[in-house]
């Protein structure tokens, strides 16, 4: 019985969705079956396939990008007090203003296309990992640090070999947020910046013949690559050589 | 490492920001660009503005939206988390779909929400509810999940019934955590809002930067809109997290804010 | 002990079994112990040896897997406000003011009646001037007495403490131990004690009962014919001390 549980609100949901389908006003919105039918018929034409590579493509530069400047930027935050307190202002500035705010400022620099798309994931992804970073290090336990003073461990090698193993249980938490993040993003600029992708397919099936049963595939193909995207990343935390997190 | 003084608190961002406009206004000095704003073309584009008498209306719309959705995303959320938590039999069932539907941008609903609630202020709100709703519930879910047994046993021992124990103990009991669930639902709320009023709607922070760009190029506007988002997001998080510590500093719990 | 008094607590033949990967683990092994009505009685063990899980059974937060446990002639099915366990001193609920936890299990009774009671159960256990207080504000020996106090203004019959000084240091425990006296003094409840520390059960308790190691029976009860105060340096208190190290098997030297 109770392996069936997780099953019972989706079919509950799927059940109401029916109904809802076939008690509207509008005769627009389609029921579970058409949006079946539209994702073979995506998947015939090959469009899927395409358009799941691009949003991928995307994504995997920005977030990439993110990872390779925000990680070392956000350590060196955390442990340079001065640099904290000089540039976290700045940072928390910076972090409410939706990136899709920026697209405008991208599209300028970038032109229509896949780099400004990138430019967007890029700052969505950077700002929570340059954050989730310094925090990392600033909670570290300092008895961990004074025992590596304490063996007369230089400052960079108290940084690689006490600090860093001490925050990857909360820089992987951090990497599936922003990973999270950047897909949310990647749809929403391609809703605007871009003509491919799963964030074009749903605003061009609506816009070029209210295809909403193609706009619900679209959704539906979003939710589950980020659902896998996300218990990809969980994977990683759950690996038990780095259980040591101390409140997890 | 010696403490840091109050005066470099201020200071070192302060310099911070000096440094950065300064090398905005350089680069636009130097790259010659006629269409990207200098610091202070930015400026005279906030004077115009509120001149125009748009600023306070478009800041207004903007917050308006934020808080029918937020407060409606608010008053579900909490409940559905404490009964998620509380249950862990529901937690299994709706566990599935929550992961589903969490990855979903709020924006990719933008079609169906003009579906269901045509380009009226509705469709924002449920943006933004959607945007709220999960992170409120999720966090919420996990607070009641870590409320130590013994202060359970301790309700139940002095016979309060599960109504009761929920009201009086599970909920006080989980409102650090309930907290920054709440502070985490405004911030996105905020972010959803702009790209929402970019979508649908014809007024509001996010209308005035795709507006001022589509209707003749005004990167001023769009720059000064972008700096306006920024202080007011930054101005709602400070306020959410001052309430955030509320329960720290008064009953002294642990909490790690995110 | 004198006339013999009517049972309060009866345990009968209580074994408990933990279910594991493998083989269950038996922690209790057919206890049974009578306790009368006032009685102070401490169970004494060294740690992981069952005696919280007896208690916890006993107090109806587990059931047992054999046995029977009764109180004033009633199968225990759960927890009641009859009988109240006092944690170490983190139970109390940070969210709360000291009246504000006093008065936690006294939501049933009219608003001069709770007002009555928790003045005088702040009053009673020392902690004047601070009800206003949080928690967080107070030392722990003083969320140990406001634990104390909101576990006696519900006017229990039976309190269970488990080990309850154990978070105190020994200056502050020895303090506590006379307190929880002079307490029981002004109201006389029965009290069932865990305690791992062997001075403390001579030192509080009218019976000791001594534990072994798991599969937990009891070993011995060994009755505390001092009267109070007891004197710590008398030859009758060593003598008991050396009797129960003795039962528990341990050296006098170290």
């Amino acid at each position: 019985m109770k392996r069936l549980l997780p099953f019972s609100a989706i079919t509950a949901l799927v059940v109401v969705w029916f109904w809802g389908a076939h008690h509207q006003t509008s005769g627009l919105f389609p029921d579970p079956l058409q949006v079946l039918r539209g994702l073979v018929g995506l998947l015939q034409r090959g469009l899927l396939a395409k358009y799941v590579v691009a949003s991928l493509y995307r994504v995997s530069w920005g977030y990439l990008l993110a990872v390779v400047t925000a990680i070392p930027v956000g350590l060196l935050l955390g442990w340079y007090r001065r640099g904290e307190l000089a540039l976290n202002p700045l940072l928390q500035l910076l972090r409410p203003i939706s990136p899709l705010a920026w697209i405008p400022i991208s599209i300028l620099w970038f032109g229509v296309g896949d780099v400004a798309a990138i430019f967007l994931i890029f700052l969505a992804s950077f700002l929570p990992l340059a954050v989730a970073s310094m925090n990392a290090v600033r909670n570290v336990p300092p008895t961990l640090l004074r025992a590596g003073r304490n063996f007369g461990l230089s400052n960079r090698r108290i940084l690689t070999e006490v600090i860093l193993p001490a925050s990857l249980p909360q820089l992987i938490v951090a990497l599936r947020i922003s990973l999270g993040v950047a897909w949310l993003v990647v749809v929403a600029a391609e809703m605007i910046a871009v003509n491919s992708g799963l964030g074009f397919l749903i605003v061009d099936a609506r816009n070029a013949g209210n295809r909403y049963d193609l706009v619900v595939a679209g959704m539906v193909m979003i939710g589950l690559i980020g659902l896998v995207l996300d218990a990809s990343i969980r994977q990683l935390e759950k690996m038990k050589a780095l259980k040591w997190g101390y409140g997890s | 490492m010696p403490t840091k003084s109050d005066a470099e608190r201020v200071l070192l961002p302060l310099a911070t920001a000096a440094v950065a406009i300064l090398v905005w206004a350089l680069a636009v000095r130097l790259s010659q660009t006629s269409v990207f704003p200098s610091p202070w073309k930015v400026l005279l584009g906030l004077r115009e503005l509120f001149g125009r008498g748009v600023l306070g209306p478009y800041i207004g719309d903007s917050l308006r939206r934020v808080a029918s959705g937020y407060l409606l995303a608010l008053v579900l959320g909490i409940p559905a988390g404490l009964a998620l938590g509380w249950h862990p039999s529901l937690a299994s069932a709706f566990n599935p779909v929550i992961q589903m539907a969490r990855p979903i941008s709020p924006l990719a609903w933008i079609p169906l929400a003009i579906l269901w609630f045509g380009v009226s202020e509705a469709a924002p709100g449920f943006l933004i509810f959607l945007g709220s709703f999960f992170p409120i519930v999720v966090a919420t879910m996990n607070g009641v999940k870590s409320v130590p047994s013994m202060y359970l046993l301790a309700g139940r021992n002095f016979g309060l019934s599960t109504p009761r124990l929920l009201a009086r103990v599970v909920f006080p009991a989980a409102l650090p955590q309930i907290l920054v669930g709440l502070r985490i639902a405004l911030g996105i709320a905020w972010i959803v809002v702009v790209a929402a009023e970019m979508m649908a709607v014809d007024s509001g922070l996010g209308y005035l930067i795709i507006d001022s760009r589509n209707a003749g190029k005004r990167y001023d506007l769009v720059v000064a809109g972008m700096l306006l988002i920024g202080i007011i997001g930054l101005a709602l998080d400070t306020l959410a997290q001052r309430l955030e510590r509320l329960p720290n500093v008064r009953w002294g719990f642990q909490q790690d804010t995110a | 002990m004198s006339a013999p008094l009517p049972s309060k607590v009866s345990v009968h033949g209580v074994s408990m079994r933990f279910p594991t990967d493998g083989a269950p683990i038996e922690v209790l092994s057919s206890v049974d112990l009578s306790v009368a009505d006032g009685e102070f009685v401490c169970i004494l063990g060294p740690s992981g040896c069952g005696k919280s899980t007896l208690l916890n059974i006993v107090g109806g937060f587990l059931r047992a897997s054999s046995g029977s446990v009764l109180i004033d002639g009633e199968p225990v099915e759960g927890p009641d406000p009859r009988r109240i366990f006092v944690f170490q001193e983190r139970g109390v609920f940070p969210w709360l003011t000291v009246e504000g936890n006093v008065a936690f299990g006294l939501f049933r009774l009219s608003p001069e009646e709770r007002a009555r009671r928790i003045a005088h159960y702040v009053k009673l256990v020392g902690l004047s001037g601070f009800e206003n207080a949080y928690p967080q504000e107070l030392s722990g020996g003083m969320k140990q007495r406001l634990e104390v106090a909101r576990a006696l203004a519900v006017n229990p019959d039976v309190l269970f403490l488990d080990e309850p000084f154990g978070a105190l240091d020994s200056i502050t425990r020895l303090v506590m131990r006379s307190e929880l006296l002079r307490i029981r003094r002004a109201e006389k409840k029965t009290i069932l004690f865990v305690t791992h520390d062997i001075d403390e059960s001579v030192q509080l308790a009218d019976r000791v009962v001594v534990m072994s190691t798991r599969p937990a029976t009891i070993r011995r009860i060994v009755d505390i014919d001092m009267p109070h105060p007891r004197d710590l340096s008398s030859p009758r208190y060593n003598e008991l001390r050396d009797l129960l190290l003795g039962e528990i098997g341990l050296a006098h030297k170290i």
